[in-house]
């Protein structure tokens, strides 16, 4: 789809033509994930994680689907319908156990994915809208985790529920009254479950939309690549079929190993054994952790203790939701014009930082809210928004890159091998010959 | 066909530009109608998810005190939430009374907490101000926290023997519901 050179779909049958004149799908498909669609040659295996999530979401969405033929959406009989499921349905155990360690998984890809992004650049012009899209997808992954794990009616699930729904009512005059409005009613009951469920079957659908605009916003400048530097021409690329396809095949078969490995011999590993007592809205259990992806955010969330103008929950909620929401800005934080870390020596060690940092929150959010711990938190919730607000616009000041390639066959091939055949397939129009064209 | 013409050159705007034209109008109107529809319709469809007559209905609870000694305290529901009724001892109001209310986050009294008389009836929501989670503390052998009254666990809010915030995140004192003493051992709430 997005560059001139990519291979041009041609029906091979009576029948491809026909169709192809009508509904033309599988031309849809080879501009998509086929051979009409140019990737840089040189990605590496973390530019997998893409299709890993792809994958992810549609495990999610399957054994969600025969899920649902099972539980119950009801205070009374939810947590009851998962006991059901685990023992008298036909492989209940099996889709149950998928779907639990599904959403981890989803959510480690996704990290790596982002965390991917944040190292190559991929948020720069001119992929700004394909960023912004993830990002959109990062909520409302969260939101749709978040209400699945309340199903189950468990104690982490009536907890959870009770704790995230008060967020809302941090914010003055009508914060109390948009809580009651998302639970309906005073506390998480029935009424909760039956909404929570409804939107939990409807988020999924609601993310495989986004993505596929993220898809097509990507298609239009191409993939970036471990060097940062834009694709000029046909030597730079290989179609994504069979090569990436090939490789996605790959990296697909070492994610389901561990996949399947955590599920069938882990299964409760990533999960919190309180969510196997019925919900008692009477008792809240000694140490409500959210599940282990939310860990950072929760962190930030309790990071403020003491009042500022407003209160200190309200500063929690805000930050809270300020740390994901900062990422929308991120591609004008960074002004820097190069996009792989690799050739930018300062900002590289605070990606490293950056990544530490979120390892510390996702650890103190796994601890209770006492000293040491919550200066811990303060500081790491603090650097944090450093990264993003002072040290990366200065960094991207300051900072002096280093000498990139002149082209990504260049850096792939070495220089004699590009000079050796300048004029064999000459790069059609250079730098920024990358024609945006919407796809279809 | 000619008339038609005549019609959209006229609506693509005159010279002048600034006369309103009846298409403008149209164009408002249907707008403004259209609008009002879609606000009708989003409605309905919003406020179906605030709480349920059959909840709201939940109206009041009667709590029976006579067996809370001092120094003990229960916990029961109102409106689906929890409330604790705690007997004080003799010290915990001192405590209590001791404290500067000018330090304090949320500036309460022990007497405004309780009923004209009633001291020792520390009467509260058991959902702690933060986000919601009940404070321990009520049932015996619980973790009072610093200040001898509730703690938190969920964020580590410490609240004292008048049930207000003394440490952690949560931004006012536990909640005190309206509370009338039917006689010395019934209580209503709500
Ligand atoms: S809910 Fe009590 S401290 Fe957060």
């Amino acid at each position: 789809m997005s560059f001139p050179w990519a291979q041009q779909y041609e029906p091979k049958t009576e029948f491809t033509r026909w169709l192809d004149s009508r509904l033309p799908l599988p031309r849809f498909v080879w501009n998509a994930v086929g051979p009409g669609y140019p990737v840089p040659r040189n990605i590496n295996y973390f530019y997998n994680f893409g299709v890993l999530a792809g994958v992810a979401l549609m495990v999610q969405i399957i054994t969600g689907i025969i899920l649902a033929m099972h539980y119950s959406a009801h205070v009374d009989t939810a947590f009851d319908s998962i006991q059901h499921i685990m023992r008298n349905v036909n492989e209940g155990w099996l889709f149950r156990f998928l779907h639990m360690n599904g959403a981890s998984f989803f959510f480690i890809v996704v990290y790596i994915h982002i965390f991917r992004g944040l190292y190559y650049g991929s948020y720069k012009a001119p992929r700004e809208v394909v960023w912004m899209l993830g990002v959109v997808i990062l909520l409302l992954m969260m939101a749709t985790a978040f209400m699945g794990y309340v199903l189950p009616w468990g104690q982490m699930s009536f907890w959870g529920a009770q704790v995230i729904t008060s967020l809302f009512s941090a914010i003055p005059l009508v914060g109390e009254s948009i809580r009651m409005w998302l639970v309906g009613g005073f506390a998480p009951d029935n009424a909760t479950i039956t909404r929570f469920f409804s939107l939990h079957y409807l988020l999924p659908f609601v993310i495989l939309g986004v993505v596929i605009l993220k898809v097509w916003a990507l298609h239009i400048p191409g993939s970036t690549n471990p060097t940062g530097i834009e694709v000029q021409g046909p030597q730079d690329t290989l179609p994504f079929h069979p090569y990436f396809t090939a490789k996605d095949f790959f990296s697909l078969t070492i994610y389901l190993i561990f996949f399947a490995a955590v599920s069938f011999f882990l299964p409760n590993a990533l999960g919190h054994p309180d969510n196997y007592i019925p919900a008692n809205p009477l008792s809240t259990p000694a140490h409500i952790v959210p599940e282990w992806y939310l860990l950072p955010f929760y962190a930030i969330l309790r990071a403020f203790t003491a009042d500022f103008i407003i209160s200190a929950k309200l500063w929690g909620v805000i930050a809270m939701f300020a740390s994901i929401i900062l990422l929308f800005f991120l591609p004008w934080l960074d002004s820097s014009r190069v996009k792989s870390a690799s050739y930018r020596p300062i900002y590289r060690w605070f990606f490293w930082l950056l990544v530490i940092d979120v390892f510390i929150l996702g650890w103190v959010g796994a601890m209770p809210a006492e000293e040491p711990w919550v200066r811990i938190g303060q500081a790491a919730t603090a650097y944090y928004f450093a990264h993003f607000l002072i040290i990366l616009p200065i960094v991207s000041m300051i900072e002096t890159p280093r000498r990139q390639p002149n082209s990504i066959a260049e850096a792939v091939l070495g220089p004699e091998a590009v000079r050796a055949r300048p004029a064999s397939r000459p790069a059609e129009g250079g730098f920024g010959g990358a024609m945006p064209q919407p796809a279809e | 066909m000619a008339s038609d013409a005549k019609i959209i050159s006229a609506a693509g705007g005159s010279p002048e530009g600034a006369d309103v034209r009846r298409r403008d109008f149209i164009y408002i109107a249907t707008g403004a109608f259209g609008a009002v529809g879609a606000a009708a319709v989003v409605w309905p469809m919003i406020h179906q998810m605030n709480p349920s007559a059959d909840v709201l209905a939940l109206a009041t609870t009667e709590v029976d005190i006579s067996s809370i000694q001092p120094g003990q305290a229960i916990k029961t529901v109102w409106q689906s939430k929890p409330v604790f009724v705690r007997n004080l001892t003799q010290a915990e109001i001192d405590a209590a009374k001791a404290v500067d209310v000018s330090t304090l986050r949320d500036r309460e009294t022990l007497e405004q907490r309780t009923q004209p008389g009633r001291l020792n009836w520390l009467i509260t929501l058991g959902v702690c101000t933060h986000l919601g989670c009940v404070p321990l503390g009520a049932a015996e052998g619980e973790n009072k926290g610093d200040f001898g009254g509730y703690f938190c666990p969920c964020h580590g809010s410490h609240y004292d023997t008048a049930g207000r915030i003394r440490r952690g995140p949560a931004p006012t004192n536990l909640v005190v519901p309206p509370v009338t003493f039917k006689s010395d051992t019934l209580v209503e709430i709500g």
